[in-house]
């Protein structure tokens, strides 16, 4: 099923994005690698959720370019998943909603169900299966969307705060199915605004504030020892979170 | 008063007795109009979906054009479906003037725009919700339109319902191009505009009866089915 050449590295150049009049990324020029888990730190409207999306290819950046190591063509099987701050699921069973991506991707019909099955069961919701997916609640609902992205068995790993609305326990089980996609080998990219997790899950950070990338170092060094001003004022909090 | 009460009274029995002539006029009825809302929601639905996510020069001018034909007079469509099928007409060679195919033709026409238009607005809403999500599978504009009919199938029967209570109520379009003929194309609307008019009023009345409750019978299997699929899918 795996295509043999890599989609990474993915590398922006020079992007910005432009919404109206007001710049939401301003030339940002990155290499994302395979391996490290890469976490996006920043606060609110500094443009991380546009940055993630540019990458994924939901939105058009207005200047720059953004190329992946082996392009992805339309019409063929997506190599990349994302998993959205509030997930989207069908009116259809757990089980259903999986095997709906794995359909769009081009699983074979019979191959469904057991993929389906497995990618429930790494998340911890196999006695689920067959709830509707809309009834579960929103823990629930956010292993089910890691657990339909990770049937895929994509590449890259987009993340969008997805333990933003969670209580820890969910946050807790959402972080362990995160370790174990990452185990596996899927390229992980993810936001959140929880610095304990981006400790506990980031090999290497990005801060981004006002659309810029303004600081890109290894977990460690960018908690312990911060290269800038802003990111020093950022770990004390003294941004305005609004 | 008297004459009403009379005329409820042998309305009654006509209904409890299932008068022949009473029951073949109901069947007739609902053949054609569901005739007409099956025809008219296969083909609504899609074009409904397909402007909602579509992407098009014109778009919206047809979704204005669209919502306007909601409002189609039934007597007109009837006009145009008369002049289309009238021995002069284009498709006059068919010979289906006066018939319940002409009933079911124009009967579409009339409610395929009003199950299009309610359609597209439950899509598009929809579209707003699952777009992302759906791109990021990698699903086509084409599927996507299909998984959305799909998935919201419940609220589009409202959408259907809509255009069924249109086709059960109108009589303007039946009576031009169905011709109100005894056992052939008279049905409940037709009956009782011309019963009424020769002041037989309980074959009227019964017949507006059994109308009316037919449609409660099934805007509350519709609800009732919406709300099962509710609580399990949410």
């Amino acid at each position: 099923m795996r295509a043999p050449t890599s989609l990474l590295p993915l590398r922006l150049v020079d992007v910005s994005f432009d919404a109206g009049t007001k710049r939401i990324v301003d030339r940002v020029s990155l290499v994302l690698e395979a391996g490290p888990r890469t976490m996006i730190l920043g606060p609110n409207g500094a443009g991380k959720s546009v940055l993630m999306r540019l990458c994924h290819g939901l939105l058009r950046p207005t200047a720059g370019h953004i190329e992946w190591a082996t392009p992805e063509r339309s019409g063929e099987r997506r190599r990349q998943a994302m998993v959205f701050q509030r997930p989207v699921m069908l009116r259809r069973s757990a089980l259903a909603n999986v095997e709906y991506a794995l359909k769009v991707a081009g699983v074979p019909w019979d191959e469904r169900e057991p993929r389906a099955r497995n990618a429930l069961e790494s998340v911890g919701l196999s006695d689920l299966a067959n709830r509707g997916a809309r009834v579960l609640s929103g823990g629930e609902q956010q292993r089910l969307a890691l657990a339909r992205a990770w049937a895929l068995r994509p590449e890259v790993l987009f993340l969008d705060e997805p333990t933003a609305s969670l209580d820890p326990g969910a946050s807790a089980e959402v972080e362990r199915t995160i370790e174990t996609i990452h185990a596996a080998g899927t390229k992980i990219v993810m936001i959140t605004h929880n610095l304990g997790q981006a400790r506990r899950l980031g090999d290497e950070i990005l801060f981004l504030n006002e659309g810029r990338l303004v600081e890109r170092a290894p977990a460690d060094r960018f908690f312990n020892r911060p290269a800038s001003a802003e990111t020093e004022a950022f770990l004390k909090g003294e941004l305005p979170w609004t | 008063m008297g004459v009403i009460l009379d005329a409820l009274r042998n309305a009654f029995g006509l209904i409890v007795t299932l008068d022949p002539d009473m029951l073949a006029i109901v069947w007739l009825s609902l053949q054609v109009s569901l005739s007409a809302v099956a025809l008219g929601t296969l083909l609504g639905l899609p074009l409904g979906a397909a402007i909602a996510v579509g992407r098009f020069p014109g778009r919206r001018a047809s979704i204005v054009v669209l919502n306007a034909l909601m409002g189609l007079p039934p007597v007109v469509v009837g006009l145009i479906v008369y002049l289309l099928l009238s021995r002069a007409g284009p498709l006059g060679e068919l010979g289906l003037l006066f018939t319940p195919t002409a009933m079911v033709i124009a009967q579409t026409i009339l409610i395929m725009p009003i199950i299009a238009a309610l359609g597209r607005q439950a899509v598009e809403d929809a579209w707003r919700e699952y777009r992302e999500q759906l791109r990021s599978l990698g699903v086509s504009r084409l599927a996507a339109a299909l998984t959305l009919i799909w998935d919201i199938r419940f609220s589009l029967l409202t959408a259907v319902l809509a255009g069924l209570g249109r086709a059960c109520a109108e009589v303007g379009a039946v009576m031009i191009v169905g011709g109100n003929i005894a056992g052939v194309t008279r049905v409940m609307t037709t009956t009782i505009a011309l019963e009424t008019s020769k002041g037989d009023l309980p074959l009227a009345l019964s017949l507006g009866i059994v109308l009316v409750t037919i449609v409660l019978i099934l805007n509350a299997g519709a609800y009732s089915v919406k709300e099962v699929a509710q609580r399990r899918y949410g």
